[in-house]
């Protein structure tokens, strides 16, 4: 089978979501849709034995094979793990989503739906091979994102924030699709494969730092990097099954897979090197900094997850240097930034959907108003226990082990001696240890202020219980699992990673077996790390027992120097703006736009047609003109005249449908029978069409025109009907290329299997521009009966109101 | 719209039918000669016209019970399902089949897609202007 298709499968399931949730109401639909990620996470682990032999495979979908785009599912280690993630945390979410959202009181068709319509979307960008279809999924994220955050669109903080989320996302997807493009022209394929083989060829190329830093853009606003983070707290908004499955597991993450699946094009250059080490480093700390100011339990996850993403980052930049430097130091960096990604999903998976169910069993997400739920609610504690702690990067969870690794790495990067890195690079383990100690305080402040303490009586909306044991299926499960891999590391190391890892380093490994690391949870007393988790622990521990004192520091920093007031100022200047500009040229009057068209079109086809020499008239070929010709020529003129002379609506609608029909009569004589017989049905029925709007139409009346807006209605006029003449008139003596017709004449019986070339070019050669058409036609026709019916909604409020 | 015109009224009934085959006809006949989906659509919203000017709206409605915005649908689905449909043949988008078949009937029939890609303009066509029609012949 083409497992391309599957890709496709969520969007198909989706389609009878709105069916489920109208006739079954006694089921929650959530059980029909957690089969769809249940089957499709079933069908990719068995391409693991094929990644982990470095071994791929490869089903293709040509959608426009003329311009090289297609859907390509692509399947090599990295994409098979991030398939994992996107089925495996979407069950889990999918699992819990079913407890958490009432069946009753949630619009969950709505819901399932743009979650199937995001796994499809997420699924298409890890496993497209072809850029310009990586980009489509790419914006299909980001616009399921934004249906998601604004899903209880009642709210205005669920608007806002998804506002604000699309706003950022598509901006970068926008730049990223701009350096696909560059990419597609330095390396003439929009296949990444090839980009990948061909890159060397192009590495020099003028575009390439260009095509790198739109790239980037793409990548950072996604992965919520500094400054582009601002969108992914106000995402909060979303219910929390979304926060854990998009905002935390899966498409955050995408921009890390770009930068990951990018990397052997531009590690090549020092700026892709700088600036991924950079800004995640960056990221890292600030978002780890700012976690701690936070009083809203998902807010505090929300900057977690920014520094997180940041951590992961800055390890796929130090992996970039193995592109520049045989130095083994460097190899593991990107093996941890994959450790790392993996173990993120399933601690930070875990503790959003903790906090969901402090949420739902408490009725509130303050951490100021919660403590002492330990006793109360054991299962989630052990829980929000395991994933804290190996977030703050202990023994014995996941977390640990690549925390250990990143601190290893970025004490590396002091060796290369490249990019002027040894000057600066010394600031890297500093930021890096800073930004651990701040991990460490809000792991803490997260699980001890939520659950340790003293309980706060009075101050809950609801009287706290454990959650349903359906509700705890899934953290407990991501929970087993980040402490199973602290255990078995190196088991998932030779399925997942390894594979992952090789697919990114195509330059190093031939083979994931090739990769020569062991993860190991003790170094010995003499390796640096671990006395730089010491110094964290200790350091860190400090800090979080005088909280409050230095909290304070927060306050200092003005709100209107925020880069969020940066945003909103942007926001509202563009809107105030642009609104300026738009009411200085709409009017509102159909007659003023129809000025404008007509005098550009006139001006630009007359500059062209005569500055480009392009004007020719050639008496020789013009053809007889004919007595009916005549006869109707004069017609038409009269009626023309007679429309502009006409006192009465009645007279200019008839000499109008004069002119019309006579136009039609001369298809007749030139034998064009299609163009006639659809001029003249086409004049009936508007005919007809006035006649019956003619009652409501309003007494026609001078519009007080003054004689110049006569003037310039008239130039305006003529100016068209020259240019239009001119034209016709040099299509017809220029003939520079042969016609097309003969082109139809000699392919429509062959190519087509039809007699009558006019149709046969509506319905086939250029079927795209008929298909367009009828689109813009239903929108007119729907858009008049939406302007009548709101119209005539309006006038009964109105009476109402009276 | 009450009218009592006796004479329209029974042309209409008769002349009706004959646009409307004539319609279907030209419809059909299209990809050979002079015709095809739209101006199929239009003949047909003509005679749909006339059966307006000749009744009132709302009995029109009651022996047609469309609701055009759903025929608008029904034509663009129908258009769009044809190109996208040979998507699942691995060929490129708007790849149109055809072939001559030999039905009960008919005899020998050559069998397009394009027919059913016509046939979604003709449902977009008619919806559209009736559409238009009806909400603004209805704005009373």
């Amino acid at each position: 089978m083409e497992f391309v298709f599957l890709i496709f499968l969520p969007i198909v399931a989706a389609l009878f979501i709105p069916l489920l949730f109208n006739r079954m109401k006694r089921i929650h639909t959530g059980w029909f849709v957690l089969a769809v990620p249940l089957i499709l996470f079933l069908y990719y682990v068995t391409y693991i034995p094929t990644t982990m032999k470095g071994g791929h495979a490869i089903s293709e979908l040509r959608w426009i094979p003329s311009m090289g785009i297609s859907f390509v599912s692509y399947i090599d280690g990295l994409s098979l793990l991030f398939s994992l993630l996107i089925t495996g945390i979407g069950s889990l979410v999918v699992l819990y989503s079913i407890f958490y959202l009432d069946k009753n009181k949630e619009k969950l068709g709505n819901f399932y739906v743009y979650l199937l319509l995001f796994m499809s979307a997420m699924l298409g960008v890890v496993q497209s091979d072809n850029v310009i279809s990586l980009y489509l999924f790419w914006e299909l994220t980001s616009i399921s994102s934004f249906l998601l955050i604004g899903y209880w669109y009642t709210r205005d903080r669920s608007r806002f924030g998804a506002l604000k989320s699309m706003m950022i996302t598509v901006f970068g997807g926008l730049m990223m699709l701009g350096g696909f493009v560059l990419l597609g022209i330095m390396g003439d394929t929009y296949s990444i494969r090839e980009l990948i083989a061909s890159a060397p060829s192009f590495v020099g190329h003028d575009y390439f730092t260009l095509a790198l830093v739109l790239l980037l853009l793409g990548a950072f606003t996604k992965s919520a990097q500094f400054p582009f983070y601002i969108w992914l707290p106000d995402a909060m908004e979303a219910p929390t099954p979304v926060s854990a499955y998009l905002h935390s597991a899966t498409m955050v993450k995408a921009g890390l897979y770009l930068v990951a699946r990018f990397t052997p094009i531009f590690a090549f250059s020092e700026v892709w090197v700088w600036l991924v080490t950079g800004i995640g480093l960056l990221t890292l700390f600030w978002g780890s900094f700012f976690a701690v100011k936070q009083t809203d339990l998902k807010a505090i996850l929300a900057f977690s997850t920014v520094s997180q993403l940041g951590l992961i980052m800055s390890l796929l930049g130090a992996g970039a240097i193995t592109f520049h430097s045989d130095d083994a130091v460097f190899k593991f960096a990107m093996f941890a930034a994959i450790f790392h990604l993996i173990n993120h999903a399933t601690f930070k998976g875990s503790l959003f959907m903790i906090a969901g169910i402090v949420d739902h069993e408490t009725g509130t997400r303050d951490i100021r108003k919660l403590g002492g739920l330990m006793s109360i609610m054991p299962v989630s504690f052990t829980v929000a226990f395991i994933g804290s702690m190996s977030m703050a990067g202990l023994p014995p969870f996941n977390g640990f082990l690549s925390k250990e690794m990143f601190l290893q790495s970025m004490l590396a990067i002091r060796q290369f001696e490249l990019f002027q890195f040894d000057t600066w690079s010394i600031l890297f383990p500093v930021i890096a240890w800073i930004a651990s100690v701040f991990t460490f305080v809000y792991s803490f402040y997260f699980v001890f202020r939520t659950f340790a303490g003293k309980r706060k009586e009075g101050r809950l909306p609801q009287e706290p219980h454990e959650a349903p044991v359906g509700m705890l299926i899934s953290p407990v499960i991501l929970g087993v699992l980040v402490v199973g891999i602290f255990f078995i590391p190196n088991l998932v190391a030779k399925w997942l990673i390894k594979p992952a890892v090789a697919a990114i380093q195509p330059n190093l490994y031939s083979q994931p077996a090739d990769i020569d690391i062991h993860v190991a949870a003790w170094h010995g007393f003499d390796s640096p790390e671990l006395w730089l988790t010491v110094g964290v622990i200790v350091i860190g521990a400090l800090l979080y027992a005088t909280l409050s004192k230095w909290q304070k520091v927060y306050g200092l920093q003005p709100a209107k120097f925020s880069l969020n007031a940066l945003y909103d100022g942007l926001m509202s200047f563009s809107e105030k703006g642009m609104n300026r500009i738009s009411r200085f040229y709409m009017t509102g009057l159909i007659r003023t736009y129809m000025i404008y068209i007509f005098t550009f079109l006139s001006i630009a086809v007359l500059v062209v047609l005569f500055t480009q020499d392009a004007f020719v008239v050639d008496m020789n070929s013009f053809s007889h003109i004919g007595v009916y010709s005549a006869i109707n020529a004069v017609i038409l003129i009269l009626a023309v005249g007679f429309v502009l002379l006409s006192k009465t609506r009645l007279a200019a609608i008839i000499s109008l449908g004069a002119a019309g029909y006579s136009v039609a009569l001369f298809f007749v004589i030139f034998k064009a029978p299609d163009l006639a017989l659809t001029q003249l049905v086409i004049e009936t029925v508007s005919v007809a069409l006035f006649l019956l709007a003619f009652k409501h139409l309003p007494a026609l009346k001078d519009h007080g025109e003054t004689v110049k807006t006569k003037m310039t209605n008239g130039i305006v006029a003529l100016g068209v009907g020259i240019t239009v003449t001119l034209i016709a008139l040099s299509a017809h003596s220029q003939k520079l290329i042969p016609s097309i017709a003969q082109f139809y004449k000699d392919t429509v019986k062959t190519e087509a299997g039809g007699g009558n070339i006019v149709n046969v070019i509506l319905v086939d050669y250029r079927g795209f521009d008929t298909l367009f058409e009828i689109a813009v036609l239903s929108i007119a026709g729907i858009g008049v009966l939406g302007m009548i019916k709101l119209r005539l909604a309006r006038k009964g409020n109105s009476n109402e109101n009276k | 719209m009450r009218t009592n015109d006796v004479i329209l009224q029974t042309t209409t009934k008769v002349v009706f039918f004959i646009i409307f085959l004539f319609a279907i006809h030209i419809f059909f006949a299209g990809h050979y000669t002079p015709g095809g989906g739209f101006v199929g659509g239009l003949l047909t919203t003509g005679a749909l016209v006339l059966l307006l000017l000749a009744f009132d709206l709302k009995t029109v409605q009651r022996a047609l019970p469309f609701n055009f915005v759903i025929v608008i649908g029904i034509g663009l689905l129908l258009a769009l399902g044809t190109a996208a449909g040979s998507i699942f043949f691995n060929v490129p988008f708007f790849t149109h089949a055809f072939d001559d078949f030999t039905l009960p009937l008919f005899g020998e029939t050559s069998l397009h897609t394009a027919m059913l890609f016509d046939a979604g303009v003709y449902l977009v066509v008619v919806g559209s202007a009736m559409t238009i029609i009806q909400s603004i012949g209805g704005d009373a």
